[in-house]
């Protein structure tokens, strides 16, 4: 399966992207901020949408919507937690005017391209061209880069936010810089499994590494590791079976990861596994 | 307001000098308009270990955001080990109130514990480096300090309240601070924790001479270990040792109001007749 270009390309864009996805994701699910995620996700189809419309480079709508996404949430901070109402409604509405822009874009482009949308809904992973794949390796690596050299810190602030600002840990700063690479991360995916799916592998592998180590930098390179395994299974699948679409083949792989780390916790020790569920344990 | 006496400071290291941990003149707090204290003068000895008591809303935990220089005094000078407010946050070990983890929180103790050595760092640790054992062998003698190498490497949502304590104790202890500020450590536990937890600290003032600052809701509990207290109520505060400060005529002066202090026949002292917080502040002083 080598032999084919695009099978190439979507095996190395996908490898760098599933590590900045694996390795961003283990923090979101740390942090608790999965919403945000899902957020992020309705903003990417918007932006890209929009994009579209006004006639400019899709993947530059779709970045520029998500980073500014993740930095506006942030910048809502603490209320962004408290007032799930309010967000929610603004996604949607969000969601909605994507929507909108869909309906301009497919009505006004007289050729019938709606393939826009259905390809920022569900990724494009077999039709990245060699730029494609270039940015895709870039960035992917700018947002492990970034997210390693502030994992000490975010890890303090996201399970101890008062001590780490009493030692001086920019622990606002940190939640705002972090909300903009899971922006960056967020449109990345979207590339490879879509809007819809990006979530999966944003939380997936991440939940995996949680049940499965209890060391916080085993659990960011385990996460890490099963994402972009997710993608090469996903990926093969997909090449082995053509009529299995990658992203949905690479979504099933995450969480099939999480499935068996969810069965190899409850066979070690199947009374505390059960005791953990009754105490509405998620991670 | 003026202190009640003065207790001579406890045998110290050889070689140390004689410095205060903490020194309050005249010292007023403010928060959203409201006058917390005002004229809040205080004094805590390197090694003492003091308490922090009064009602609800009395400001104790202001008065920790205060030393910590998270809330600037709105008259009055402070000095923290020495130097301004907010100047020596190295030197401060820090036990913020009611904290505790979530049962999803997978993360084992000792990590936490590490976290408050190297968590301000940037980057990730790197095994290879000499600094990396030199950490964890620090470390490793907090958790055997606080007692708690039994259960440091179990994830810390799924420890008890009073094993939560222990490592939160440790975390704040690793950097070698000068002065230990604890936020109502003793909260959430049950009675023998809160003595177990009570005797630690005296021992940790002890062997590692440090200051201790320790807000607590009930002085009984910690009675027997205290140097001093400090009592703040009535938008004021008295310092002091406990036999001098928790008596009928004290407190009365401090809160405005007939208190009246009573020992139980098993030494426990029980405090009558305080008013129900939100307490009104404002000019009652003197």
């Amino acid at each position: 399966m080598f032999a084919h270009e695009f099978m190439r390309h979507a095996l190395i864009a996908g490898s760098f992207v599933g590590l900045a996805c694996g390795l961003v994701g283990y923090f979101v699910v740390l942090r608790a901020q999965v919403f945000a995620g899902d957020a992020l996700s309705h903003v990417a189809f918007t932006g890209a949408l929009a994009a579209a419309v006004l006639g400019l480079n899709i993947l530059a709508g779709l970045f520029a919507a998500t980073i500014l996404g993740g930095i506006i949430m942030g910048i809502l901070g603490d209320k962004a937690r408290a007032d799930d109402v309010t967000i929610g409604s603004l996604f949607a509405w969000t969601l909605g005017l994507g929507v909108l822009f869909l309906t301009i874009f497919t009505t006004q482009d007289s050729a019938g391209n709606g393939t826009a949308g259905v390809r920022v809904l569900f990724g494009s992973i077999f039709g990245l061209s060699t730029t494609d794949v270039r940015n895709a390796v870039v960035l992917a690596v700018l947002a492990g880069a970034l997210l390693l050299a502030i994992a000490r810190p975010l890890l303090f602030a996201s399970l101890d936010t008062a001590v780490a600002a009493a030692q001086g840990v920019p622990v606002r700063a940190l939640g705002l810089v972090f909300l903009a690479l899971l922006g960056l991360v967020s449109a990345q995916a979207t590339q490879a499994v879509g809007a819809l799916l990006l979530l999966g592998l944003l939380a997936a592998p991440a939940g995996a590494a949680h049940r499965l180590t209890t060391r916080p930098y085993l659990g960011l390179a385990l996460s890490a590791l099963f994402s972009v395994g997710s993608i090469w299974i996903g990926l093969t699948l997909s090449y082995v079976f053509p009529t299995l679409p990658p992203s949905s083949m690479i979504i099933a792989a995450a969480v099939g990861v999480y499935v068996l780390a969810l069965a190899t916790t409850a066979a070690r020790d199947p009374s505390a596994f059960w005791l953990r569920q009754a105490n509405g344990n998620v991670a | 307001m003026s202190r009640l006496g003065a207790l001579a400071p406890r045998a110290k290291p050889a070689g140390a000098a004689t410095s205060t941990a903490v020194a309050f003149d005249r010292a007023a707090a403010r928060l959203g308009g409201r006058t917390i204290w005002s004229d809040v003068s205080l004094t805590v000895a390197e090694g003492d270990f003091v308490a922090v008591l009064g009602p609800n809303g009395a400001g104790k935990s202001t008065l920790i955001n205060a030393i910590l220089g998270l809330l600037p005094l709105a008259a009055g000078t402070a000095s923290v080990l020495g130097r301004p407010p907010g100047d020596s946050k190295g030197l401060i070990g820090y036990l913020p109130q009611r904290r505790s983890f979530d049962t999803g929180t997978r993360i084992r103790g000792v990590d936490l514990v590490r976290l408050g050595l190297d968590g301000a760092r940037w980057g990730v640790p790197l095994p290879g480096l000499p600094s990396h054992k030199r950490d964890a062998a620090r470390v490793g003698e907090v958790i055997e300090l606080v007692g708690a190498i039994g259960y440091a490497r179990q994830p810390i949502g799924e420890l008890s309240g009073g094993e939560q304590q222990r490592l939160l104790i440790a975390q704040a202890l690793v950097r070698r601070p000068k002065l230990l500020l604890l936020d109502e450590p003793l909260d959430s536990l049950d009675l023998p924790n809160q003595a177990a937890v009570a005797a630690l600290v005296r021992r940790i003032c002890e062997e590692e001479y440090v200051a201790v600052l320790l807000v607590a809701h009930d002085i009984n509990p910690i009675l027997g270990y205290l140097d001093r207290v400090v009592y703040l109520a009535g938008g004021n505060a008295i310092e002091g040792a406990p036999q001098e400060v928790i008596t009928s005529e004290t407190l009365t002066r401090l809160y405005g109001a007939p208190i009246e202090v009573l020992r139980a026949s098993d030494g426990r002292l029980v405090v009558v007749g305080q008013p129900e917080a939100p307490f009104v502040h404002g000019d009652r002083h003197g």
